[in-house]
Parts: C-alpha cells; sequence; structure tokens
C-alpha cells in the first residue's frame, strides 16, 4: 500500500502567456500509514502536487502509481480513487451544498454508490469522529459557525472512508482553538484508524507538533524531504526560500549561543521544556 | 479544466494595438463591425480579410489563443449555416427530397458562417488586447455626452467593469467547487438529461453563495473607501490620445472607405 510518484512534472496554461511551470520533476514514496507534512512558501507547488494524488490533475509527464497500479492506465476507476485518496480542499466549507448538514456529509458514500442506511451510518461515524456536536448535524451548514462548517466539510470527505487524507490547510482561517482541536482530531484517526495522512501547513509550529516526515517545496520541486528535526536544522536554508524553523528552534540556538546546554534540535514547545529545564538542573 | 475559455480574457503583450487609446479600439470594432455587414462580394471579402489578418498580426495574439474562442459558437454557425442553406428561395441547384439548396442560399450561407467567424474574431481582439479597465474606462469616456440625456453612465460602466472583473473570479471558483465535489466523488458527466441537471446542485448551490458573498464583501469594501458614484471622481490615468491613435484613425477611415468603394463598383 503505497502512493509511488515518478518524475511528475506539471504545467498550466500550456504555450500561452500565462504558462506556469508548477512541478518539476517529482519523485515521491509515501508509504502506507505515514503522517506527512508538506510546507513551502505559496505558490511552491503544494496544492498541485496533492491534487495529482487523487487524480484531479492529470500529470504533464511522468507516472502516479497507487498500491502499485497507474492511475494513468485508461481502464483505472478515478471514482474509486477519490473515495481511497479523501482530499479536503482549503477553506473546504465553500463546498457544502446540502439543506442539512447530515445530509451533506452523506453526499460523498451516496456517491461510492452505498446504500442509504450505509450512507447514513457512515456520516454518522465520520461526524463523531470530527467532534461536531449532534443538535448541529439536522441544521442548514450556512447557519454553522467558521469552525463548525469546517468540522462538517472535513467529515464529509472522512464519510468516503479514505485509506489517506489529505489535508489542504486545515486551519488557515481559525482561532487557535479551532485550530488545535481540528489537528488533535486528525492526529487521532491517524492513531486510531491507521490512515495515511498528509498535512499542507503554512504553520511550522503545527507540522513539528504532528508529522513525522516533512516535505518542504520551493519552486516546483522538493527541497527537503525528512523528519522534522532533520528539515528544520536548515533552519537557514529555509529562510531563503521564504520559509522558516518553530519559534522555539530560534530559542534554542540563541540560548546555546550565549553559552546554556539547550538542544539545538528542539522542535516543539514540550521538547523544548524539558531540554532547558534539564539545561539547569544540572 | 475551465482554464481553456478565452472570450473576454486579457492577454498581455506589448503590441502596438495594445497600446492604443480603448476609445480609438471601441470605435475601430464599431467600424470593423458595420464593415462585415457592408460587404457583400467575393472582392469586399478579401478587402475584410486583409484588415482582419493585418490587425491579428499586429496584435501579437497566437492566432490558435483565438481561434479557441470560437469553439463556444460552432452550434450557432451550424444552425445559421443549415438555415441559410435551405431556407433561401432563388434558383436551384440541388434538391434532397423535400429540401432545395439554391444559388443564393450557398452564398448567403458562406457569408453569414464567414461575418460570424469574422464577428467574433474581431471583437475579440478588443478584448484580448485591452484590460477590462482600460475597457470600461473608454467606454465611460466615449458615452459621457449622454450624461446630458440622465443616462447613468459611469454606474453602466462601474457595472460592467465589475461584471468583468468577476468572470475569471468565478471560472475560478467553479474550477475549486468542481474539484472539490469530485473529490467527494460527484459525477458531472454521465446520466440522461435529468440526471445531468440535478448533478449540478452541488455545484451551483455554493457557487451562487460564493457569488453573494463576494458581491457584499465588494460592496462594503467599496463604501469603506467612500465610492458614492461618478459624481467628482478623478481618475488616476486619465485617458490621453497619442500620434498612434491618430494614425489608427487614418487607417480605418481608409479601410471604410476602401470596404464601400468594393461595394459600389465591383
Amino acid at each position: 500500500m503505497s502512493i509511488i510518484l515518478d518524475k511528475v512534472n506539471y504545467v498550466y496554461s500550456e504555450k500561452t502567456a500565462y504558462e506556469i511551470h508548477a512541478l518539476r520533476d517529482i519523485n515521491l514514496k509515501i508509504e502506507d500509514g505515514e503522517f506527512i507534512g508538506v510546507i513551502g512558501h505559496t505558490g511552491s507547488g503544494k496544492s498541485t502536487l496533492i491534487q495529482h494524488l487523487n487524480g484531479l490533475i492529470k500529470a504533464s509527464s511522468g507516472g502516479i502509481y497507487y498500491n502499485g497500479q497507474d492511475i494513468y492506465d485508461s481502464d483505472y476507476d478515478k471514482k474509486e480513487l477519490r473515495g481511497k485518496v479523501g482530499l479536503v480542499f482549503q477553506y473546504p466549507e465553500h463546498q457544502l451544498f446540502e439543506t442539512t448538514v447530515f445530509a451533506d456529509v452523506c453526499f460523498g458514500p451516496k456517491n461510492r454508490g452505498l446504500s442509504r442506511k450505509e450512507s447514513e451510518l457512515r456520516a454518522y461515524t465520520a461526524l463523531r469522529s470530527v467532534g461536531l456536536p449532534e443538535d448541529y448535524w439536522y441544521r442548514s451548514p450556512f447557519e454553522l459557525s467558521g469552525g463548525q462548517k469546517r468540522r462538517a466539510a472535513i467529515a464529509g470527505v472522512l464519510a468516503m472512508d479514505p485509506e489517506v487524507l489529505i489535508l489542504d490547510e486545515p486551519t488557515a482561517g481559525l482561532d487557535p482553538k479551532g485550530r488545535d482541536e481540528i489537528l488533535d482530531q486528525v492526529a487521532k484517526l491517524h492513531k486510531e484508524r491507521h490512515i495515511t495522512v498528509i498535512l499542507v501547513s503554512h504553520s511550522m509550529e503545527d507540522v513539528a507538533k504532528y508529522v513525522k516526515r516533512l516535505i518542504v517545496m520551493n519552486r516546483g520541486s522538493v527541497l527537503y524531504d525528512g523528519t522534522p528535526k532533520e528539515v528544520f536544522a536548515h533552519y537557514q536554508e529555509l529562510e531563503e526560500v521564504g520559509l522558516a524553523a518553530p519559534q522555539v528552534t530560534y530559542l534554542m540556538h540563541e540560548l546555546r549561543m550565549r553559552g546554556i546546554p539547550a538542544n539545538g534540535t528542539a522542535t516543539t514547545l514540550e521538547e523544548a521544556k524539558q531540554s532547558i529545564l534539564q539545561a539547569f538542573s544540572s | 479544466m475551465l482554464r481553456d475559455i478565452t472570450i473576454g480574457q486579457y492577454y498581455p503583450s506589448n503590441s502596438i494595438i495594445h497600446k492604443l487609446d480603448p476609445r480609438t479600439k471601441l470605435m475601430l470594432t464599431l467600424v470593423y463591425i458595420l464593415s462585415l455587414f457592408i460587404f457583400q462580394n467575393v472582392a469586399g471579402f478579401a478587402v475584410v480579410t486583409v484588415g482582419l489578418v493585418l490587425i491579428i498580426l499586429l496584435s501579437k495574439v497566437p492566432i490558435g489563443y483565438m481561434v479557441k474562442g470560437l469553439k463556444a459558437i460552432v452550434i450557432i454557425l451550424v444552425i445559421t449555416a443549415v438555415f441559410n442553406l435551405f431556407l433561401t428561395p432563388g434558383e436551384t441547384l440541388v434538391v434532397f427530397w423535400k429540401l432545395r439548396i439554391t444559388k443564393e442560399g450557398l452564398k448567403n450561407a458562406c457569408f453569414m458562417t464567414v461575418r460570424l467567424i469574422y464577428l467574433i474574431l474581431g471583437s475579440s481582439v478588443l478584448t484580448l488586447t485591452t484590460t477590462p479597465n482600460q475597457l470600461t474606462d473608454g467606454l465611460e469616456k466615449s458615452l459621457k455626452p449622454l450624461n446630458k440625456i440622465r443616462v447613468p453612465v459611469h454606474e453602466i460602466a462601474m457595472m460592467m467593469s465589475i461584471a468583468l472583473r468577476f468572470i475569471p473570479i468565478l471560472i475560478e471558483e467553479t474550477d475549486k467547487i468542481m474539484k472539490a465535489q469530485l473529490a467527494r466523488g460527484a459525477d458531472f458527466e454521465s446520466g440522461n438529461l435529468v440526471k445531468k441537471a440535478k448533478s449540478m446542485v452541488p455545484l451551483l448551490v455554493p457557487l451562487f453563495i460564493s457569488a453573494f458573498r463576494r458581491a457584499n464583501d465588494l460592496a462594503l469594501a467599496m463604501e469603506a473607501r467612500c465610492y458614492h458614484g461618478g459624481a467628482g471622481r478623478t481618475k488616476m490615468k486619465p485617458l490621453k490620445y497619442k500620434s498612434a491613435d491618430g494614425v489608427a484613425y487614418l487607417v480605418m477611415a481608409g479601410y471604410f472607405a476602401a470596404v464601400i468603394l468594393v461595394r459600389r463598383f465591383f
């Protein structure tokens, strides 16, 4: 069970004045059960990359293999693929359309050809797992607050029961509480259901806290691919491409410069706390 | 997906046509459209073709890009050609069952099709070489005299520029929502007409909502910047005729005279 990208290139509006080379020779292997973060400044090709993974965009050249099958084969079932690779777009609440939240969440499973009963069961489980309180389920999705709408929309994708869940900046525009809640729930899903999760984010703190593998995109190419610690060790290079390391990494480096033996590779608040306490107690 | 729609889109380039005053271009387009309905024979057709080809070459817009815009009117073209072909009375050429093709019909069908194609190509030069802002600026200034008979010229121009500005935004939005629903397994292509119409609901509802939200935001943003209509409003870049525009008007006069003369004497 894996996704393999082999020399994927993508060009927007080929052969016109608006031509943009969005992806250049991307080679990636995504294993089953990984928790991957994708970072990169605006226009680095993150969103284009993830839309390739469920076949919404067809690569200009190169191949993509899902579980060993070429998704560009003419007899490959794209609809089936989109059920297995669930993609939550940026601002997913803009896709809500049904009269009630519950009906909207049923849309995905119904499209996969499931019976009404099964669809409703899936919707029930999905709404539960995003933590949307039950009294919102039968309201119009347009009456909900931003954070609740976002949960409903994520549930809409989860209800398809995907093996891989891709989230494109799921916390953009949410308050800190909403952000933590949504990411915690995603991490819980990853842990309990062993779903592969790919998280596109602009927040270095978020990726440092949750993901186990971090891919850095720059100008359509993969710049770094490794654990958050490995990647954030290159914090100076990251700054050159318009990114940064988590705030605590800077703090730790500053402390070391001043002669305090703090751990320079700390990327999360918890690690930093431990390391500082240790430095002062010894 | 939907990025291929080219009608009404600006194509950035640095050509002579791009630099002309929008009022000149509006006038040129108007005269060109008139000329399309003045020519009646092959010689006139030749003059118009030369004019069109020249303008397209000068505009530096790739011809393939322009022809793509014709896709949208293929059906209209076919209907026009068929109706003209079979329903024009005159000297009979061929008879199929109850349908007659006449000599006049054949001529009408050819000329009408050519006229429509030229109409689209010619007017798309205007939109491809002029930004929506320039276009409405030009329109507003050209129509200013109508203010005296209480036509709200500024308001019409503003509405037009907003509408034009929103075309690419709404196309992009449609593309986004379409992809989001496709990711949830929606199917916009298969099935009969009723099923297809039904499958549009998940696309249209979010699109309408977003259009209203955007309109609301825009209205607020305009009011926040004290917009209150055209009265007393000045322009950062007022339109000014340059010498190139004079030349363009001369060429236009020459072209128009040629079209009329050809109709008279050939």
